[in-house]
C-alpha cells in the first residue's frame, strides 16, 4: 500500500511542475507591463527601469524562470506590487480563511447530501425522490454567488440574524461569520452530492450481493446502510473529491459576496490592480490544493476499497 | 461548481454511441417532437428558452429604456410602472439592463459551447482515429485539464487574460474543451470497432472519407447533447466571470456584473440582485432540463 | 413424510405495464416434501429462476408483480409481513445464486459474510459466532479457514466463493435449500467438486433442496423428482426414473435426446427445432406448439392442463391426453 501511495505521489509531480511553469509563463506573456501597472501611467522611464530591476523583471525570460522555481522551493512566491507585503504573508493570512469556509461548507454538504440520497434512493419515483430531483436540478441552475446574495439579504440585511462582512475573531466569531457563506456553498454541495448517492445507491441495490444480504434475512437497515452505502461510497469518493474542488472554485465568488478575507479575495483583487506576483501566488496556491485533493482522494480510495488495496 | 455532474454525463454519453440501436434511428423532427412534447417540465423549460431567444434578439425593441442612459435624479427606485424592477444608483433601469443582458449570456451560451465542441471535436476524434502518440498527448491534456473545475479553470485564465469579450470566450472554450474531446474520443473508438468501418478500412477508403461519412455523424447526437448542458454552464460561468469583474465590464450589461453592481447597492435596494439572479437560474435550469431531456431521449438505457 | 414442506400454487409473476403484462411464470403448482430433492429444469427464459426467487419473494416488486400462493409448512409467504419474512430468509429458507463472483459482498471479509447470517438469526456470542464461520468454511472445504476469515471476496476463486455461499447457505441448517444453478458459471471439474459437496450437505443436513438448472445431468446427480418449464409454465413433473425412461412431454423428450452420453453412436445430437418463445409473446394455446413435432389442431387454441399419466407423473400435452385416451 505504501507503494501504491508513493506511486500516487510521485506521479503528481509532472502536472505541479507543468502548473508552475504554465503558470509562469503565463505571467511573462501578458500584454501589459507589471512597472507601469505597478507605478502607473506617468511614471518617468528611469522610474520604471529602476522597479524593474528591483523586481527582478529585467533579466532575461530563462533566468527569471530559475528564480521563480528557486523562489518557490522555499515557498518564497516573491514581493507583492502593490503593497511592501511578501506575497506568502499575504497567502499566509488569507489561508485559513478560505481553509475553514471550505471545509464548513464540505462537511455541512455531506452531512446533509447523503441523508438526502439515500431518502430519494429508498423512495424512488417517489415524493422525496422527486423533491430530491427538483433540488439537485435547482442546486446546479442557481449561481453560488446568487445564492450567497439572497442569503445575504434576506438573513443579514432584512432579519439582522448574521453578520453583513468580516470573518470574526476567536471559534465562535469565526463560526458566527461563516456559517453564511458555508451553507451558501454547503446547499449547492448537498444537492450535487444527494443527486450522487442517490445515483450509486441505486446501482448498488441491484447488485447480486445486496440481493444475497437480503436472502440472509437482513432487514431493510442493514441492507441499505451496511451492504449499499458502504459500496456505494466508492463512486462517491470520487464525487466528493469534485466536490471539494468545486467548493474551492466557488469560495471565490463567495468570499466576494460576504466581502470575507481568503485567497480567493485576495487573488480577485490582486487581478484587478495587476498585481503580478500576488495572482502568480494565488494560482499556484489553487493549482496545488487542486492537485492535492486529487491525490487525497486517489489515497482514500484505497482505504475504502479493499480491491485497490490489495493491488497496492 | 456543480458542473461536476459533467464527468459522470461524459461516461454515459461515450457509452451511448457504443450500445448497438435498439430501433431504427428516430428522425430528427421527430425525436425533437417527441423530446419536447414528453413531460409537462421540458414543454415548459423549451418555452423558457424560446422567450430568452425572443428577448435576447428583439433587445433593442422590447427594452423600455437605453441600458446605459443614466439619470441621476433617479437613482436607487423602487419597483413602480414607470420601472418594473425598479433603477439602480446611477438611475438605469433594471429591466433594459437585464433584457440587454440576455444578449451577453445568449452570445456567450452559444459560441463557447460551439467553439469548445469544435476543437474539443478535431482533438477527440484525431485521438480516437489515430490511436498512438497522438491520443497520449490529448489524452494528457485532457486529464490534466479535467483535473480542475471549470470555473477555477476559467478564473486562473481569466486572471492571466484579463476579461474582454475575446478572452471570455477563449476562457470558456478552454474550459469546456477537454469534455468534448473526451466524448468525442469515446465515441470515434466505439464506431472505429464497427464492422462497416473496419471493412471500409480494409477496402482502403481514404482516411478524411472515413472519419466524414462515418465517424462525425455518429457522434454528432452525444456532441449534440453536450453542447446544450455546457450552454447552460457557460451562461451561469459568464455570469460569475462578470459578477467577479473578470467578464463583460461594466457599463455594458450582463446578468453577473447587474447582481455586482446591486451588491455594491445593497443597502438602498436588493432588487437588482435578486431579479439578476432570477433571470440566470431560469435560463440556466430551462435549458438544463431540456438537454437531460435530449439526452434521455437518445440513451436507450434510461427510456426502459 | 407425507406432509410438504413448501406448496407452490398458481404462481404467476409478471413485468410490464399492468394492461399489456409480460407473464413470466404462469399459473405454476408444485410442491417440495421434507428432505426431498426436486430439481426444476428449463432454458433460459423459461422462468425457472423467477419461480424460486418469488419463494424467498427476492423478486423485485416494482417492476414484478408476484401473485398466488407460497405455501411454507402451510404459512403462505406472499403476504407475510417483512420482518417475518426475513426471519425466515436464511434460516427456515436459503438460497444459492448462480453467479459467486458477484454474490457476494466486495467490501466485507468473507468471515463478516457468514458470521452475518449467523447474528442475523440469534447467534449473538461473537466468539462462538466465529468457531462457527470456522467449522463451516472447514466443512464446504475451504482450505485453511482460519487464516482465510479476514480475506476478501476478490482474493477467492469462483469456486471458492460459490463454496462460501453454500456455507452462508446451510450456516442455520435450513430447511429448504434453494440452488440456481450452482454450478454454471464454474469450471467443469470444479462443478462436480460443488455437487458433490452439496450431496454431502444433503446427507448430513437432510435439508431438502430446490435443484434450479437448465442442465438435466446435473439434476439426475441429485433429485429424486423433477420439474420441467417451458415458457413460464409446467409442463412435465415426474420421478426422475419414471422421465429418464418414460418423457412424456416432447419437449422433455427433445430435451433427454439432445443430452450427449458416452455410448453416443449419432453423429450429431439432436436438436429442438426453432426457439424458446419471447416471453409475453401470445398466450394462447400451447406455447410448445409450434416447434412440436406431434401438435394437433387444438393445441393452437386450448393450453394443456397439467394432468397425471401415471403415478406420480404429470405432464401437459394434448398429444398424450389423446394417446391416452385411445
Amino acid at each position: 500500500m505504501a507503494r501504491y501511495i508513493l506511486a500516487r505521489l510521485l506521479g503528481a509531480i509532472p502536472t505541479v511542475f507543468l502548473v508552475l511553469t504554465l503558470v509562469f509563463f503565463a505571467m511573462r506573456i501578458l500584454p501589459g507591463d507589471p512597472a507601469v501597472a505597478a507605478l502607473g501611467d506617468n511614471a518617468q522611464p528611469a522610474q520604471l527601469a529602476q522597479y524593474r530591476a528591483k523586481m527582478g523583471l529585467d533579466a532575461p525570460l530563462p533566468l527569471q524562470y530559475v528564480h521563480f522555481l528557486a523562489g518557490l522551493a522555499v515557498l518564497d512566491f516573491g514581493q507583492s506590487f502593490m503593497s511592501d507585503t511578501r506575497v506568502s504573508t499575504l497567502l499566509l493570512h488569507n489561508l485559513p480563511y478560505t481553509i475553514e469556509l471550505t471545509v464548513t461548507a464540505v462537511l455541512i454538504g455531506l452531512v446533509l447530501g447523503i441523508p438526502l440520497g439515500v431518502l430519494a434512493a429508498t423512495h424512488r419515483n417517489r415524493l422525496p425522490d422527486d423533491a430530491m430531483r427538483i433540488y439537485s436540478l435547482i442546486g446546479y441552475a442557481i449561481p453560488d454567488f446568487y445564492l450567497g446574495a439572497i442569503l445575504l439579504v434576506v438573513f443579514s440585511l432584512w432579519l439582522g440574524w448574521f453578520p453583513i462582512n468580516g470573518a470574526g475573531t476567536g471559534f465562535w466569531g469565526g463560526l458566527y461569520h461563516v456559517i453564511l457563506p458555508a451553507i451558501t456553498l454547503a446547499l449547492l454541495k448537498s444537492a450535487f452530492i444527494g443527486r450522487l448517492t442517490r445515483a450509486s445507491l441505486l446501482d448498488v441495490l441491484g447488485r447480486d450481493y445486496v440481493r444475497t444480504a437480503r436472502a440472509k434475512g437482513a432487514g431493510e437497515r442493514r441492507v441499505i446502510y451496511r451492504h449499499g452505502l458502504r459500496n456505494a461510497l466508492l463512486p462517491l469518493s470520487t464525487g466528493i473529491g469534485l466536490s471539494i474542488l468545486a467548493t474551492l472554485s466557488g469560495s471565490v465568488a463567495v468570499e466576494l459576496v460576504f466581502n470575507r478575507p481568503g485567497v480567493g479575495q485576495l487573488l480577485i483583487e490582486a487581478i484587478h490592480q495587476r498585481d503580478y506576483p500576488v495572482i502568480q501566488g494565488g494560482v499556484i496556491i489553487f493549482a496545488l490544493f487542486v492537485v492535492l485533493v486529487n491525490l487525497a482522494m486517489d489515497i482514500v480510495y484505497v482505504f475504502v476499497d479493499p480491491r485497490v488495496r490489495v493491488q497496492a | 461548481m456543480s458542473d461536476v455532474n459533467a464527468p459522470a454525463d461524459i461516461d454515459r454519453l461515450g457509452a451511448m454511441v457504443a450500445r448497438e440501436p435498439i430501433a431504427p434511428e428516430p428522425r430528427f423532427r421527430d425525436l425533437v417532437v417527441r423530446v419536447i412534447f414528453a413531460r409537462a417540465s421540458t414543454s415548459i423549460a423549451a418555452i423558457v428558452v424560446v422567450i430568452f431567444f425572443v428577448i435576447a434578439a428583439g433587445a433593442t425593441w422590447i427594452a423600455p429604456y437605453d441600458p446605459l442612459e443614466q439619470s441621476f435624479i433617479a437613482v436607487n427606485q423602487l419597483p413602480s410602472w414607470q420601472h418594473w424592477i425598479g433603477t439602480d444608483q446611477f438611475g438605469r433601469d433594471v429591466l433594459s439592463r437585464l433584457i440587454y443582458g440576455s444578449q451577453n449570456s445568449l452570445v456567450f451560451g452559444a459560441l463557447s459551447p460551439l467553439f469548445a465542441a469544435i476543437i474539443g471535436g478535431i482533438l477527440g476524434v484525431s485521438a480516437g482515429f489515430f490511436g498512438g502518440v497522438t491520443d497520449r498527448i490529448v489524452r494528457r491534456i485532457i486529464d490534466m485539464l479535467m483535473a480542475f473545475p471549470e470555473l477555477l479553470l476559467a478564473i486562473l485564465i481569466a486572471a492571466a487574460l484579463g476579461g474582454s469579450f475575446w478572452n471570455v470566450i477563449i476562457v470558456l472554450t478552454v474550459a469546456f474543451t477537454p469534455g468534448f474531446a473526451r466524448v468525442a474520443r469515446a465515441s470515434t473508438l466505439a464506431v472505429k470497432q464497427e464492422p462497416y468501418v473496419e471493412a471500409a478500412v480494409a477496402a482502403g477508403v481514404r482516411t478524411p472519407v472515413i472519419i466524414f461519412r462515418h465517424v462525425v455523424p455518429n457522434i454528432l447526437a452525444p456532441i449534440v447533447v453536450l453542447m446544450t448542458l455546457w450552454s447552460a454552464s457557460a451562461i451561469r460561468v459568464e455570469a460569475t466571470l462578470a459578477f467577479l469583474g473578470l467578464g463583460t465590464q461594466p457599463p455594458h450589461p450582463s446578468w453577473g456584473n447587474i447582481i455586482r453592481d446591486g451588491l455594491e447597492n445593497m443597502f438602498a435596494t436588493s432588487w437588482p440582485i435578486l431579479a439578476g439572479g432570477f433571470a440566470i437560474t431560469v435560463v440556466v435550469l430551462a435549458i438544463s432540463i431540456l438537454g437531460d431531456s435530449v439526452r434521455d431521449a437518445l440513451d436507450p438505457e434510461v427510456n426502459q | 413424510m407425507s406432509g410438504k414442506l413448501l406448496d407452490i400454487r398458481g404462481l404467476s409473476v409478471e413485468f410490464g405495464p399492468v394492461r399489456n403484462p409480460v407473464r413470466v411464470v404462469d399459473d405454476v403448482s408444485f410442491a417440495v416434501r421434507p428432505g426431498e430433492a426436486v430439481g426444476l429444469v428449463g432454458e433460459s427464459g423459461s422462468g425457472k429462476s423467477i419461480t424460486a426467487l418469488s419463494v424467498l419473494r427476492l423478486v423485485p416488486e416494482p417492476p414484478g408483480r408476484v401473485s398466488g400462493h407460497i405455501l411454507f409448512e402451510g404459512t403462505d409467504l406472499l403476504p407475510l409481513p417483512r420482518s417475518r419474512m426475513n426471519a425466515i430468509r436464511g434460516k427456515e429458507i436459503s438460497m444459492v445464486f448462480q453467479e459467486p463472483m458477484s454474490s457476494l459482498n466486495p467490501v466485507m471479509t468473507i468471515g463478516e459474510q457468514v458470521a452475518e447470517v449467523l447474528m442475523l438469526h440469534g447467534e449473538t456470542d461473537r466468539e462462538r459466532r466465529r468457531a462457527r464461520v470456522i467449522e463451516l468454511l472447514g466443512l464446504v472445504g475451504v482450505p485453511d479457514p482460519q487464516s482465510r476469515l479476514s480475506a476478501y471476496p476478490h482474493e477467492f476463486s469462483g469456486g471458492m466463493r460459490q463454496r462460501v455461499m453454500i456455507a452462508i447457505a446451510v450456516a442455520c441448517n435450513p430447511k429448504l435449500l434453494i440452488a440456481d444453478e450452482p454450478t454454471t458459471a464454474l469450471d467443469v471439474t470444479i462443478q462436480a467438486q460443488v455437487l458433490e459437496l452439496m450431496l454431502d450437505i444433503r446427507r448430513r443436513y437432510k435439508s431438502a433442496i430446490l435443484l434450479i438448472s437448465h442442465d438435466l445431468g446435473v439434476i439426475a446427480e441429485i433429485c429424486e423428482r423433477v420439474v420441467v418449464m417451458y415458457a413460464g409454465r409446467i409442463v412435465e413433473d415426474a420421478g426422475i426414473r419414471s422421465l429418464f425412461a418414460g418423457p412424456k412431454h416432447p419437449y422433455t423428450q427433445g430435451l433427454l435426446k439432445s443430452v450427449p452420453t458416452l455410448f453416443d453412436d449419432r453423429r450429431r445430437l439432436y436438436q429442438i427445432p426453432g426457439s424458446v418463445p419471447t416471453p409475453g409473446s401470445s398466450r394462447q394455446g400451447c406455447s410448445f406448439r409450434p416447434r412440436c413435432p406431434v401438435a394437433l389442431d387444438r393445441c393452437a387454441t386450448e393450453t394443456p392442463p397439467l394432468i397425471h399419466h401415471g403415478a406420480g407423473h404429470l405432464a401437459a400435452c394434448w398429444a398424450i391426453a389423446a394417446e391416452d385416451a385411445a
